[in-house]
């Protein structure tokens, strides 16, 4: 009944028959946040400060003019996750925060700069990966992409044969799939998501 | 957690006959720097601690017609910032502190970041360079609201004459809603001399703004279970008892069901210390007892507190055979520094209720609390009293808490003075340990006593500061004596900074670098420059008398205490240690 075994570094105890470490897994984050100045120092201020690994930070407007939508891509141990999104639910300017499932619909932009001494090459590359060329010159092709991480980390190594002169990628634009809200605004008096979690670990054992 | 803010204060009819009388016997707003003003007005707010220039001018001038609201210029910026951060320690209510752009704003800095490590509600407004100018470095420009980001719970920089007002408004309202914290408003001199006719509201949050109310029934349910099962049941009462105004229901619960109750340092006083159930205070510095319980308790109810580890020690050895139910307001605390096996969301008022509520007898612990009380027995609060002097500095703490009513205030700088303050005194009352905690801040001491007296004139307050810390913010005892408060300020003078040489002493083989001050001023020589009484004390026999001409001054007084500078802080469970492994002496230490 009464738990045994100690509490690792993380302050867990550990279960001696479940794993005991806590792998880094990557997820994304997708935030509505007030459209006020500061917003966006304020939230990779925090991921900073708290060290929170981000892989990625995007941040556009919505539908509605008052709000904007951030999503960022960490990297996490599972604990240092629930951290990240509860520290920034905590945010005042912050209106609501979700992790998205595995199954998100999930895009980034990468734009890359090759050297252009082997056009029809390229170009096949290019329709490979579903690309787009946006300039091309006698000495540099510069194309446009658009996929999931492993697409773009294939399509860059892909390129790297014409030699890639720059490129940018845009970062993560995610929404969860189908009718589920990626993240909406709060309704007064919602009980925080952290007591919802609580409860199914309560109740599953 | 005062009500003030959030609560509409009458109903329609008479608000509506108070507006009409409003404007009829006071001018309307005018300006921004008037809307500021007023918005302080309808926050009730009785004292503001600050020190003026150039940018925050309009909102001084502002105020010159208002004696409703009495300005505290104090000597420092810094000095404003823990005054008034003490005044909402001692009230439950925001303080307000004020000062002008670029370095005094910076010089707020410490105290902002004081107040949100240990919740304090705060509010502070600085002046900047006008909207035109921000951006170009211009005369005393400094990035305020990105200085003060990490370090306040919500920074606003104000934007229209407009809308001062009630920025000011929300900044108050989260100060003190929710988990109470420091905001700050940034206001540029165009915007405060900006015309507007907009009277601001009532103070409010956002409307995105809402805390949590009461923990998930599930849970409750699950916890108290557990509880009621548990044989080795305690109860670890954090500031968050104080600071949500639970103590009347914490010590109901805990006396009902026999559960002994053990206080985190910013939680002393949440619980009568000298009650039986009462088990002290816990941490690197805490009683034997306390962490012992801590060691062997098999069912911990923490409420409101953040684990932090100077109370924790290792995470590893923390509470290792305890289910931990863990209640907060702030859902980010929970499994922050220690994993929650109930997570208990929620006000802790109401959440001690409804455990109340639900728990279904008390746990059948009789076996341990006589364990706990054998453990008092054993591990006592000890000092070695010599006949001679030097004197002990935990006799100075003991006689004056002896001598001085329950509800006393005390005050204290950082550094073992602070710790035999906490150690050596008796709390029976919540708000009555004003002192720095999560932040540790030197200095924290003067300043915090003009702000507690201030804002509890009927009670007594005493301030244990260190030589080293009241060199850093003592110049406010002029602001004590301008203001003629019956403080006392004892400072525990040990010719060192104590703390450093204790652990230089224990940890770095006694290299005592840059921690000994032999060369520090008499202090009551230095009370009297600024007008205040001026004390000193070395023998044992004069020290009931020293304490008792500085109650009796008609002002400040300042008693300078010849303490024995060998005298090292105990027990101790060094950083990072096994809370059951607690040294008593120098040479227990040795062997941990
Ligand atoms: C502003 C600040 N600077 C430095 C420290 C580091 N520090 C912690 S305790 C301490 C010694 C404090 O000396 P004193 O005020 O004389 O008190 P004592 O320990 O001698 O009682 C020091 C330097 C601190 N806590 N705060």
């Amino acid at each position: 009944m009464h738990p045994e075994g100690r509490r690792n570094e993380q302050g867990i105890r550990i279960d001696p028959e479940a794993e005991a470490e806590h792998p880094p897994e990557r997820t994304i984050l997708s935030a509505l946040v007030k459209n006020e100045p500061g917003v966006l120092a304020e939230v990779s201020g925090l991921f900073s400060r708290r060290q929170f690994n981000i892989e990625s930070l995007t941040v556009g407007t919505t539908i509605d003019d008052d709000l904007s939508r951030m999503t960022i891509a960490i990297e996490e141990p599972r604990p240092g996750i629930d951290q990240a999104k509860k520290q920034l639910e905590k945010q005042i300017p912050v209106v609501s925060v979700r992790e998205l499932d595995t199954d998100a619909v999930q895009r980034e932009l990468v734009i890359l700069k090759v050297n252009g001494q082997e056009p029809d090459k390229v170009q096949a590359v290019t329709e490979m990966y579903d690309g787009e060329t946006l300039d091309a010159g006698p000495r540099t092709i510069t194309v446009q992409l658009t996929g999931n991480e492993q697409k773009i980390d294939d399509a860059i190594d892909a390129y790297e044969q014409f030699g890639i002169r720059e490129l940018v990628r845009t970062g993560y634009a995610a929404l969860a799939r189908g009718e589920a809200p990626t993240a909406q605004v709060k309704q007064p008096n919602t009980a925080p998501t952290d007591a919802q979690v609580a409860t199914q670990e309560v109740s599953d054992d | 957690m005062s009500e003030r803010a959030s609560v509409p204060k009458e109903d329609e009819e008479s608000a509506e006959a108070d507006e009409a009388e409003a404007e009829t016997t006071e001018s309307a707003v005018e300006t921004g720097a008037e809307a500021v003003v007023a918005a302080l007005e309808n926050a009730d707010v009785e004292y503001l601690f600050g020190v003026t220039g150039g940018a925050i001018m309009p909102v001084y001038d502002a105020l010159y017609e208002h004696e409703e609201m009495t300005h505290i210029t104090m000597a420092h910026e810094q000095g404003a910032a823990h005054a008034a951060d003490a005044y909402g320690i001692v009230t439950g209510d925001p303080g307000v502190c004020m000062a002008t752009s670029g370095p005094g704003a910076t010089n707020l800095v410490t105290g902002i970041a004081d107040a949100s490590m240990d919740s304090d509600p705060l509010i502070a407004l600085t002046g900047q360079v006008p909207t035109d100018f921000v951006g170009n470095d211009a005369f005393q420009e400094t990035d305020t609201i990105g200085v003060t980001q990490p370090v306040t719970k919500y920074n606003i920089f104000a934007e229209d004459a407009d809308t001062v007002g009630d920025d000011v408004g929300e900044a108050f309202a989260l100060a003190d809603e929710g988990r109470q914290g420091p905001t700050l408003v940034d206001l540029p001199k165009d915007v405060t001399k900006g015309e507007t006719d907009q009277q601001p509201g009532t103070p409010q949050t956002p409307d995105t703004y809402n805390p949590p109310e009461e923990a998930d029934e599930v849970i409750v349910q699950a916890a108290v279970e557990a509880l009621a099962d548990a044989d080795r049941p305690v109860i670890l009462a954090g500031g968050g008892v104080i600071k949500g105004e639970a103590c009347d229901e914490l010590r109901q619960f805990a006396r009902e069901y026999d559960v002994p109750v053990i206080t985190t340092m910013p939680g002393t006083g949440a619980f009568p210390e000298d009650e039986d159930l009462s088990m002290g205070i816990a941490g690197m510095h805490g009683t034997g007892f306390a962490n012992l319980a801590i060691s062997n308790t098999d069912f911990m109810l923490a409420v409101g507190t953040r684990f932090d580890d100077r109370l924790t020690g290792d995470i590893e050895t923390f509470a290792p055979d305890a289910e931990i139910a863990h209640v907060d307001i702030d859902p980010a605390e929970i499994s922050k520094n220690v994993q929650a096996d109930y997570p208990l969301v929620g006000d802790a008022k109401r959440v001690i209720r409804q455990l109340d509520d639900a728990l279904p007898a008390a746990p059948d612990a009789d076996e341990w609390l006589e364990t706990c009380d054998r453990w008092k027995d054993e591990y006592p609060l000890d000092y070695e009293t010599p006949e001679d002097e030097p004197i002990k500095p935990q006799y100075v703490v003991e006689k004056y808490d002896e001598l001085t009513p329950d509800d006393t205030i005390v005050c204290a700088g950082v550094g073992q003075h602070q710790m035999w303050a906490w150690q050596y005194w008796t709390y029976t009352e919540p708000r009555t340990w004003v002192t720095s905690h999560g932040l540790g801040t030197m200095g924290y001491a003067v300043p915090a006593a003009i702000g507690a007296k201030l804002a509890a004139p009927e009670k007594e307050v005493v301030a244990f500061d260190g030589d080293g810390s009241f060199l850093m913010t003592g110049q406010e005892l002029s602001v004590a004596v301008r203001e003629n408060l019956n403080i006392t300020i004892v400072v525990l003078n040990n010719e060192a900074v104590g703390m450093v040489r204790q652990w230089q002493d224990g940890f770095y083989e006694g290299r005592r670098m840059a921690s000994e001050y032999p060369w520090i001023p008499q202090f009551d020589k230095l009370a009297e420059a600024y007008g205040a009484q001026g004390l000193r004390v070395e023998d044992y026999d004069d020290v009931e008398e020293t304490i008792q001409e500085a109650r009796e001054y008609d002002g400040p007084s300042v008693i300078d205490a010849i303490i024995d500078p060998s005298e090292n802080v105990y027990p101790m469970v060094p950083s990072g240690g096994d809370n059951a492994r607690f040294a008593l002496n120098e040479q227990h230490l040795e062997d941990i």
